[in-house]
């Protein structure tokens, strides 16, 4: 049946037609649907593991065991895995692995543009790139076949275009191959240097057999279209090259981007008078053909930043670029923003107001580097928060400690947040944590994580008490506030500053988009009582408006969290539920 | 069938329901036997920020995205938002907007001011603007969030597709307790 399919969706249904029967990944824009959609299929175990080194390495047990197997993480999530990925290139597999990575040109969700065809050449082991959803099922096959054909993990690179984008599927029946036994093989999986030595040219050789297979490879196709210009490409920016030059010019459309193959390109090359690669990022296929001896253009037409379009393409190739018009007026920017009721806010309103200096971290709560509020110094990678706090103190000859707090995510601090807080607890720096617990993974759209208590199907699942956790770890001050309750948020916040011994604050209360979170009737501004002084508008809530001089509460986004309320000093704020008689 | 690639913008603000919209139309034309894209960013610009789907329909569609000065039709659930992408609209295409105004937090803080009078000056720059209230419209209807289908109703008036195709992908994408409330607000929207 032929049906419009998101890319990752399209992935997920390559997974479930493949046979895969094990899923273990992290969240992370724009990679999460792909294990979201393989969830609803009852026939594989999925599951959101802590970080996506346990992802990867639950997925290689998975395998060990003889199952297909699958991890999937953003760009940036490979950098976390890439420990056990590198290795898992020596080790091979038992069941086949298949690894997504999404990278996000263009930096929509994202804290860098990283290229990951970097890992896949460093690890030397297979990526494939599809270039839209029928690829991104078909691929997803593919790589199976190739990850136990040759012994190796096979990365699926996906990037925003095509993994958001929905195009045209054919689906067919899932094939289930029969487990393969495990067999003990010291020499295989025994990653100790007198084994992995000799692992090492087996993965040599197997990157040169790989190299052969791309060269005929019917995912490395050429669509020879007259001999002036030809065009290497991969991914969307294929989409791009033939919406420019429809099959006006010829295309080496590669499917996979690791190995590349040489006798192909040269073959090409050798057919057409001038050579193109478009690419986003870096200039990978581009160097490869520098280094086969090719006269190649790419980089010198097209940036090394952000994503490509047609218009960009038309640019570089001195083709007419269609014009818009504009109105007059600046047009105000919408960034994103802190939802009304967001517990967050309270809190950063409370580190804005107390002058912290805040080590931040990534997820919803990074809009805390957002005007007004503008309550962040730094947003480094997953967990750095709680890392760099330590040094930060440490350094500061005893400057820094009674005025910085580190603020990370509950899904963050299980992801990588422990081991920093091990450091603090075991080194002993006078830091200030402050885990911002709203009960769920929120940035990439509500995943449970090893605090919620429910698993990714949304059942009863193991719960993580962050209490008792830092406790363990020696903590002896660890205090819990709700961040709706600004009086307790500057209590707890001065208090654990003035302290000196290493602290936790825990600011816990659901997010406000969550479906089971009831909320109050939203609030509205007395006019009489409204003086105008705009003491609500500094917590940035997007609710609140000043409109003829006084303050005006949006009663289709007021949750009536209270927070404004608190901040104005002649009680202008009124529920709107009405009295009960 | 149009063989040239039609391209539909959906643009608003994080929350405000496009999806639905989207799929209505990448529906529509799937059925119709159109090659579709449709194409949409997750993560963190949905916080309320400033959102766009790209819908693109033909015999054979390539690009999953629309660039400036290509769009057929500009579909806008709020007024700054149709302003925008305004530059993305073709030369004598189509703008079919919601006029409810949202304030972006610049304007929230008073850093910057929402722009007046914006449907005239879209149309001073040539622009064909169909403005509405489909807030009003979806209350009507009986729900605020039917809104995206009163704007799917309104971007029929200017689809060469039967009335009839639409109902049917109405019936294939909304949840049956909603479907009469929605044709409703359909109705609305395409006679307003």
């Amino acid at each position: 049946m032929k049906e419009l399919m998101l890319g990752n969706k399209a992935f997920a249904r390559g997974l479930y037609e493949a046979g895969c029967c094990f899923v273990s990944s992290y969240p992370g824009t724009p990679s999460t649907e792909v294990t979201e959609e393989a969830a609803k299929y009852d026939e594989i175990y999925c599951e959101w593991a802590p970080n996506e080194k346990v992802a990867m390495e639950a997925a290689f047990g998975a395998s060990l065991a003889g199952r297909r197997s699958f991890c999937g993480m953003k760009h940036v999530g490979l950098n976390v895995a890439a420990d056990p990925l590198y290795t898992m290139s020596y080790t091979g597999v038992n069941g086949g692995v298949v690894i997504c990575v999404a990278d996000d040109a263009g930096m929509h969700s994202s804290q860098n543009e990283q290229d990951s065809r970097h890992h896949a050449i460093a690890a030397k082991v297979p990526m494939l790139e599809p270039s839209d959803s029928a690829e991104a099922l078909a691929f997803a096959k593919l790589a199976y076949q190739l990850s136990e054909d040759f012994d190796t993990p096979v990365i699926m690179k996906m990037c925003t275009r095509v993994a958001h984008s929905q195009s045209v599927v054919e689906t067919a029946e899932r094939v289930v191959p029969e487990r393969k036994a495990y067999e003990k093989n010291i020499p295989k999986y025994v990653m100790m240097p007198g084994n992995a030595i000799r692992r090492h040219p087996f993965v040599e050789e197997r990157t040169r057999k790989l190299r052969e297979w791309a060269e005929t490879a019917a995912i490395n196709r050429v669509e020879m279209g007259g001999t002036q210009l030809g065009i290497i490409t991969s991914s969307t920016s294929y989409q791009y090259v033939k919406e420019v030059f429809g099959d006006s010019v010829s295309v080496l459309k590669l499917g996979m981007v690791n190995p590349l193959p040489e006798q192909l390109i040269r073959d090409f090359a050798a057919k057409v008078e001038k050579l193109v690669v478009v690419e986003e990022l870096d200039p990978i296929i581009e160097n490869h053909c520098k280094v086969l001896g090719l006269t190649v253009s790419g980089k010198d037409l097209l940036p090394m930043e952000g994503e490509f379009s047609q218009n960009m393409l038309r640019g570089a190739f001195g083709k007419e670029v269609p014009e818009g018009t504009a109105i007059e007026d600046t047009i105000p920017m919408r960034p994103p923003v802190m939802c009304a009721g967001c517990p967050h806010r309270g809190l950063f309103y409370t580190l804005s107001r107390n002058k912290c200096t805040v080590l931040g971290d990534i997820g919803c709560y990074t809009l805390g580097a957002v005007a007004p509020l503008s309550a962040m110094d730094m947003t480094l990678c997953m967990g750095a928060s709680i890392s760099a706090i330590h040094g930060y103190n440490i350094a500061g000859d005893g400057e820094n400690e009674g005025r910085t707090v580190a603020v990370i995510g509950d899904s963050t601090f299980m992801h990588s947040g422990m081991t920093g807080l091990a450091n603090i607890a075991y080194n002993q720096s006078d830091s200030t944590v402050i885990i911002l617990d709203n009960s769920i993974t929120g940035m990439t759209g509500h995943q449970q994580n090893p605090t919620t208590g429910y698993n990714i199907k949304g059942d009863p699942a193991g719960k993580i008490d962050l209490e008792a956790l830092c406790r363990s770890m020696g903590f002896q001050r660890v205090r819990v506030v709700d961040p709706y309750d600004l009086k307790a948020c500057d209590i707890a916040v001065k208090e654990e500053l003035a302290a000196k011994e290493p602290s936790v604050i825990i600011s816990r209360r659901p997010c406000a988009l969550l479906k089971y979170v009831k909320h109050n009737a939203p609030l509205a501004v007395n006019t009489e009582k409204c003086i105008g002084c705009k003491s609500c508008m500094r917590i940035g809530c997007p609710a609140i408006s000043i409109k003829d001089g006084k303050a005006r509460v949006d009663a289709t986004l007021c949750v009536g969290c209270g927070v404004c309320e608190q901040l104005c000093p002649v009680g202008a704020f009124e529920s709107t539920k009405k009295e009960a008689i | 069938m149009n063989k040239e690639t039609k391209n539909v913008m959906i643009v608003g603000v994080g929350g405000q329901g496009s999806l639905l919209a989207s799929k209505l139309l990448g529906r529509l034309l799937l059925d119709a036997g159109y090659d579709v894209k449709v194409s949409e960013v997750h993560g963190m610009s949905q916080r309320g920020g400033s959102v766009v789907t790209y819908v693109r329909y033909g015999e054979q569609v390539y690009s999953p995205v629309i660039d400036r000065g290509e769009a057929d039709y500009i579909v806008s659930f709020e007024l700054l938002e149709a302003a925008r992408w305004l530059p993305y609209l073709k030369k004598d295409g189509q703008i079919v907007t919601n006029i409810q105004q949202i304030d972006p937090m610049p304007v929230i803080t008073g850093a910057q001011t929402y722009p007046e009078g914006l449907v005239e000056k879209m149309r001073g720059t040539g622009a064909k603007v169909d403005a509405l209230d489909c807030l009003a419209l979806a209350e009507q209807a009986g729900s605020p969030k039917a809104v995206n289908i009163v704007l799917m109703g309104r971007l029929s008036h200017y689809f060469d597709m039967p009335e009839e195709a639409w109902q049917k992908a109405m019936e294939a994408i909304v949840p049956a307790k909603f479907l009469e409330m929605n044709k409703k607000a359909f109705a609305l929207g395409k006679n307003a």
